[in-house]
């Protein structure tokens, strides 16, 4: 790699992808609520309005579902838009203009029509923001056929997946934690520098269990991976990065290596992301398997605002310490 | 046409005809089309050719024909679920129409979309939709795609009256006015959503249009079975949304003949009276509009006889184009699911 890099946010990632990406291409357009003069709430698109005008970079009404359509119709004709929904818990308003509309379009008119359409949401409890403001909903729409999902968990996978999305001639969309957006990291220079989707990044090597964890859980997994080291237990973290499509190639080939696998990701568990990656390794890679695969997701409860209460939804390392050593207890 | 909270009434004078000879007979062609078309579905379904839900646009022509008139190749529409006359009115093919609807590979969609999901983005028809209100959004952003790159382009959102009780009309309707957008939405008010009436599940004091009004943009209410009309409006508000003034609202007031859907039952013995049916027949949009023709002396009874015979031939055609048309090849079910 002849790319140098510097260390910038996860939520400056977001601003470079996007601000690159609209120089690059005209067709290029941002708009959300509160994102051209307040700069969002999380305040990572600051300063775009400055550089590209009100023309495009729009702050719209509070309208989920009018705005995810109006995106729907305008990447119909000829534009390539970022939709931004500030909370994830907000994409069930849209939810008809996301899976009706621009997921069928390209197969409901025999390939005629393209949607490339880039909608940027977050995920994400920690913030006392109470149960309609901290879920992970990633896999609502990672069930659904003719749409990309990805899930970055680092500044870099942030920026090169989502310059990979706005240049996706498909719906696409970025599930980025919001409890991230001052974390650090190295991100290559230039702004040709991108990540494909379906192509899942060894976060840690190790040869005794796979750790697959999603977005804020690979630091959590990663921080486990450091106590578990001390025990003698050497750990590898697979982040799969997209969820749709998945690298399984990149996941089973660790599990065979390693023999164990822990499945983690900030999302109910059940009937969540965990349940598919469980039975995908057990589907291909059930005769190299030591121990059954362990699945460890957010608590089935709607995320509790009290102090007291939230942490305890969330998996932490504490959680997946004790699970991995399960694995080792009978060998 | 200025003051937005004025709602405006609109019908023209049944004793004169002065727009153009070609428009009046590409406009006369456009309506038998759709007619034939909607009787040749209704007889494939019948005989068990066509599977799914058939919405039949019978009696409503004049709002497509009117409408569509006004516009370019280029401009936008999209559709719905009782779609297939404004398809026809905006240049769809019939053969290829009704291949799709009988799930043919040689289909606008190659089978995948059906009667309800037709689309022909070359001809900017963004499709008809499954989803009461689901067009609205696209509309809207192809409005605001047209703005954004300066092409004159209008987009027609067409639309029923059950749409007007879905959330997806403020949000939009609002979007387009504070943008300015080049956006017509048209309401076709035939007075029932699905098996209820329109009357009995929407709040306005007489006018579905009313409710435009408070999205300051302007508000009409014409008569849809009177083509002159429907053309005329049309007309004035796509040259207002080219020069930059914004949506508006039209609401046509119209009468689908037959039910909700092809099979679901006569609407006479259960939610509608044939009184009303026999009203609204004897406004049929059709001999409306060629009685007008003969007599501006626009044509004679046999001119538009050969054409009535030729409309019929090229239906019938598009029946025997769609059932020799194969279904498409299996390996094709995963095609199409990404670009």
């Amino acid at each position: 790699m002849s790319m140098s890099s510097r260390e910038i946010t996860y939520g400056e990632a977001v601003r470079e992808a996007i601000a690159e990406e609209m120089r690059l291409d005209d067709s290029v357009f941002f708009m959300g609520e509160d994102v051209a003069v307040a700069g969002g709430v999380f305040k990572v698109t600051v300063g775009l309005l400055d550089e590209f005008g009100p023309g495009r970079v729009l702050d719209t009404p509070i309208s989920e579902a009018g705005i995810m359509g109006t995106g729907v119709g305008a990447a119909l004709t000829g534009m390539r838009p970022i939709v931004e929904i500030m909370f994830g818990d907000f994409i069930p308003i849209a939810m008809d203009q996301i899976v009706n509309q621009a997921a069928k379009m390209c197969y409901m008119t025999g390939g005629q029509a393209k949607v490339p359409l880039t909608i940027r949401t977050t995920i994400g409890a920690g913030r006392s923001s109470a149960a309609q403001h901290s879920q992970s909903l990633h896999a609502w729409l990672a069930h659904i056929p003719g749409i990309k999902v990805a899930i970055p968990s680092t500044p870099a996978d942030l920026k090169g997946l989502l310059k990979t999305a706005i240049r996706d001639d498909n719906p696409t969309v970025i599930y980025e934690d919001k409890m991230m957006y001052s974390l650090k990291g190295d991100v290559p220079e230039g702004d040709d520098f991108t990540i494909p989707f379906g192509v899942a990044d060894i976060k840690r090597v190790g040869t005794d269990v796979s750790l697959v964890a999603t977005s804020s859980m690979v630091h959590t997994a990663l921080n486990a991976a450091k106590i578990l080291e001390k025990e003698g237990i050497s750990v590898e973290v697979v982040d799969p990065r997209s969820l749709s499509p998945l690298d399984k190639d990149t996941i089973i080939q660790s599990v065979i290596k390693t023999s164990r696998a822990v499945v983690i990701d900030e999302a109910y568990q059940s009937y969540g992301i965990t349940g598919e990656l469980a039975s995908i390794i057990h589907d291909e890679a059930f005769d190299y398997l030591d121990a059954p695969v362990k699945r460890i997701g957010a608590m089935d409860v709607p995320v509790p605002f009290s102090p007291g209460l939230e942490p305890s939804t969330i998996p932490d390392e504490e959680k997946i310490v004790k699970t991995v050593q399960s694995l080792f207890r009978d060998v | 046409m200025s003051d937005s909270l004025e709602l405006i009434q609109i019908s023209s004078d049944e004793n004169t005809l002065s727009l153009p000879p070609e428009l009046c007979h590409k406009m006369y062609e456009k309506m038998v089309t759709i007619r034939r078309y909607e009787e040749a579905v209704l007889e494939v379904y019948t005989q068990g050719l066509m599977r799914g839900l058939a919405h039949l646009y019978i009696g409503q022509e004049a709002s497509a024909v009117g409408i569509c008139s006004a516009l370019n190749d280029d401009d936008y529409l999209t559709s719905t679920h009782r779609g297939h006359g404004h398809l026809i009115a905006k240049g769809g093919k019939v053969d290829r129409m009704m291949a799709e609807m009988m799930g043919k590979v040689d289909g606008y969609n190659r089978g995948k979309g059906g009667t309800m999901h037709i689309a022909d983005m070359s001809l900017g028809i963004l499709g008809a939709n499954g989803i009461v209100a689901g067009g609205m959004g696209m509309a809207t952003g192809a409005g605001l795609s047209a703005k954004m790159r300066g092409t004159q382009q209008v987009a027609v959102c067409f639309f029923g009256d059950g749409a007007m009780n879905q959330g997806a009309f403020l949000e939009t309707a609002n979007i387009a006015s504070i943008w300015d957008l080049p956006v017509l939405f048209v309401c076709e008010n035939n007075h029932y959503g699905e098996y209820t009436s329109a009357k009995a599940i929407t709040a306005v004091k007489e006018h579905l249009a009313e409710r435009a009004a408070g999205f300051d943009m302007p508000a009409m209410v014409v008569d849809g079975n009177d083509t002159v009309a429907v053309y005329e409006t049309a007309k004035k508000m796509v040259d207002r949304a080219r020069s930059g003034e914004g949506p508006c609202f039209i609401e046509n007031k119209t009468y689908r003949y037959h039910g909700h859907h092809v099979g679901d039952g006569d609407p006479e013995k259960t939610y509608r009276t044939q009184e009303e049916t026999d009203m609204w027949k004897a406004k049929d949009p059709i001999p409306r509009f060629s009685r007008r023709m003969l007599k501006a002396g626009m044509a004679s009874e046999e001119e538009l006889k050969k054409i009535d015979e030729q409309i019929k031939q090229q239906v019938q055609d598009a029946v025997e184009f769609a059932k020799q048309s194969p279904y498409p090849a299996a390996d094709e079910v995963t095609d199409h699911v990404y670009v």
